[in-house]
């Protein structure tokens, strides 16, 4: 056993006739979070899927803390514990009896299932809900439950596919915090999301994963600076001011700057001091915006970047409203 | 650490350990699926209601119009043990939609991730089934002696006979399980499995003797499973020969585990 939590290597499936994933390689070091990051049928789940023992792959190697997923699956399930894309709860069951229930068959004595059942359920503000059969529940609440359920046999490798869709705001930060403290206590966490900006403020390292393969792995500073991570739109008063204004700040960012119109863009690897300084410059020169945008990079940027087509349409050709 | 009791009992699980370990998984998955009969009565419900209308039906309706007069027993006695295998028939149906409802709703999937029994979610879902296909039973049976329905040999063969007929549902629940997780989806497991119900509950003795039946269907009404469990259960409550009937219903009962169990286990394995 190295220090990789998870270990990926070539990893095959294909569904019939669907590829799904074409030789995926990763690794996870413990006590890490990892965000799997992709675009609708990338391969996220079914990587999850394999990595928790639901579905073998076709070719390729996978571990979970030395325990090799297709040859020692039973105990590879004892390290792991799974929250799956869609909540895994039955409804007639109360949230109490979901993961007591989820606990015994984790092998945990049943006594202790049920104290770590009830602490979850505070956790995650499901006490009031705990009584309560899930059929009652909203889906945040659903959701939330499940991943209540992955934690219950405090499993040293957590799975979590897509944990905080369908979470409110409050929830969702809260669910990020339960996700620190439990990667604090020595856990380590695969996490895939469609947001960037989750997989940003979690994850250490991202893989992005795009038609079954993995495209980019790298931390998430060295990817943000490669994607030119914030675009700062300005737009002034005219079509002068605006390439005077991009002579004058030009400088401050200097990923893919362009001047279209009355507009100027430019790509900033460090968002917040390039706004500060561009409004300063602009301001010392008497020139001031009339209207102003800061974008984070979107996922579909990330792609465009990364792969130079647009994950939906499959590089079906160039875009083609560019001009002005 | 607690992380590791779990690690601890795994190792552990050999030999004897091994078959506690199934036993209590298998337990706990009877408990959910018996919380949930509870929690959502309609599959009792349904499964009660329906067999009630035929008890009614054929005792009130249809029963003067049909002959028995060669059995020597008047019409509800012929009728009630063949209801018994008709509600145990129709009742295994939503064995069936249960499983394909785990699959839809993600719970085998969970299950899989999980280092427990695999094969405690199969016994878990049949064990309850026939659980709760026993309390249907004895209901029914208190309406039939509602209806004037009465033990023509002694108590002990009755029970014998309610015995055969539930040995036989626990081989058409895995029948059904097998369905449920071959199809994945609680509709069609629903609309696929009537049709082949069906017509072994009405072409059999359940309801009329096979006597008044066209000969070219004689055959397969007399010894296809649901009246040979049929015959087997009205011997052992009206009386006459027996042991051939019993034998040939645990013939089929065996013949269909042998075959369906096995599938159902490989339907398992493909279902997520
Ligand atoms: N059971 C299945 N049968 C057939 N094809 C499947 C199955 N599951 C997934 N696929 C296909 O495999 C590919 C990868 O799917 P996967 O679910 O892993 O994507 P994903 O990255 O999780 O997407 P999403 O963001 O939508 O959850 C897709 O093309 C999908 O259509
Ligand atoms: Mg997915």
């Amino acid at each position: 056993m190295g220090d990789a939590a998870i270990m990926v290597e070539g990893l095959r499936k294909n569904y019939g006739e669907v590829v799904a994933l074409q030789g995926v390689d990763f690794e996870v070091p413990v006590g890490t979070i990892f965000g799997l990051l992709g675009p609708n049928g990338a391969g996220k789940t079914t990587t999850v899927r394999i990595l928790s023992t639901i579905i073998r792959a076709d070719g390729g190697h996978a571990e979970v803390m030395g325990h090799d997923v297709s040859a020692d699956p039973v105990g590879a399930r004892f390290q792991i514990g799974l929250a799956g894309q869609s909540a895994s709860v039955d409804a007639n069951l109360t949230g109490l009896e979901n993961l007591v229930l989820v606990g015994m068959l984790a092998q945990i004595p049943k006594r202790l299932a049920r104290s770590r059942a009830n602490e979850l359920l505070e956790r995650f503000f499901l006490s009031d809900a705990a009584g309560r059969p899930l059929r009652t529940y909203s889906g945040g609440m659903r959701r939330r439950l499940d991943v209540a359920a992955a934690l219950i046999a405090r499993p040293p490798v957590l799975f979590l596919d897509e944990p905080t869709t369908g979470l409110d705001i409050q929830s969702r930060t809260e669910l990020w915090e339960v996700i620190r403290e439990l990667v604090r206590d020595g856990s380590t966490v695969l996490l895939t999301t469609q947001y960037l900006e989750e997989a940003d403020r979690l994850a250490g390292r991202i893989a992005v994963i795009d038609k079954g393969t993995v495209v980019a792995n790298d931390t998430t500073t060295a990817l943000k600076a490669r994607l030119g991570s914030t675009t700062i739109e300005l737009e002034m008063g005219s079509e002068e001011e605006a390439i005077r204004s991009d002579a004058l700040v030009g400088h401050v960012c200097t990923l893919a700057n362009e001047v279209e119109g009355k507009t100027v863009r430019m790509g900033c690897v460090q968002g917040p001091q390039a706004l500060i300084e561009t409004l300063r410059v602009l301001g010392e020169n008497g020139l001031e915006p009339v209207n102003l945008e800061v974008r984070e990079p979107t996922l579909d940027e990330v792609f465009l970047a990364l792969t130079g087509e647009h994950p939906l349409d499959g590089g079906s050709g160039p875009a083609s409203k560019d001009g002005g | 650490m607690e992380a590791n009791t779990a690690v601890e009992v795994g190792r552990l699980s050999r030999g004897p350990a091994r078959v506690i370990g199934v036993a209590r998984d298998t337990l706990a998955i009877t408990r959910r699926n018996l919380t949930g009969l509870i929690r959502v009565p309609r599959f009792f419900v349904f499964t009660i209601i329906q067999p009630i209308i035929f008890v009614l039906l054929f005792r009130y309706v249809f029963g003067g119009a049909i002959s028995v007069t060669t059995t020597g027993v008047p019409y509800v006695d012929y009728l009630m043990p063949g209801i018994f295998v008709q509600t145990v028939a129709f009742g295994s149906i939503t064995t069936g939609i249960s499983m394909a409802t785990d699959v839809q709703s993600g719970m085998l999937e969970r299950f899989r991730s999980l280092p427990m029994a695999r094969s405690a979610v199969l016994a878990g879902r049949t064990v309850a089934d026939l659980a709760r296909t026993t309390v249907v039973l004895v209901i029914i049976s208190a309406v039939g002696f509602a209806v004037g329905f009465r033990i023509n040999t002694n108590v002990a063969s009755f029970v014998g006979s309610l015995l055969i007929v539930l040995l036989f549902a626990y081989a058409l629940l895995w029948v059904f399980s097998a369905v449920g997780l071959a199809l994945k989806d609680p509709e069609s497991a629903q609309a696929a499995s009537f049709p082949v119900i069906a017509p072994l509950v009405f072409a059999s003795s359940v309801f009329v003797p096979v006597s008044t039946m066209p000969s070219w269907l004689r055959g397969f009404a007399t010894y296809q499973p649901v009246s040979v469990t049929a015959s087997a259960a009205r011997a052992l409550c009206n009386g006459g020969p027996t042991l051939s009937w019993v034998l040939q219903s645990i013939a089929w009962t065996i013949g269909i585990l042998l075959v369906c169990a096995p599938l159902a286990v490989w339907s398992y394995r493909r279902a997520v």
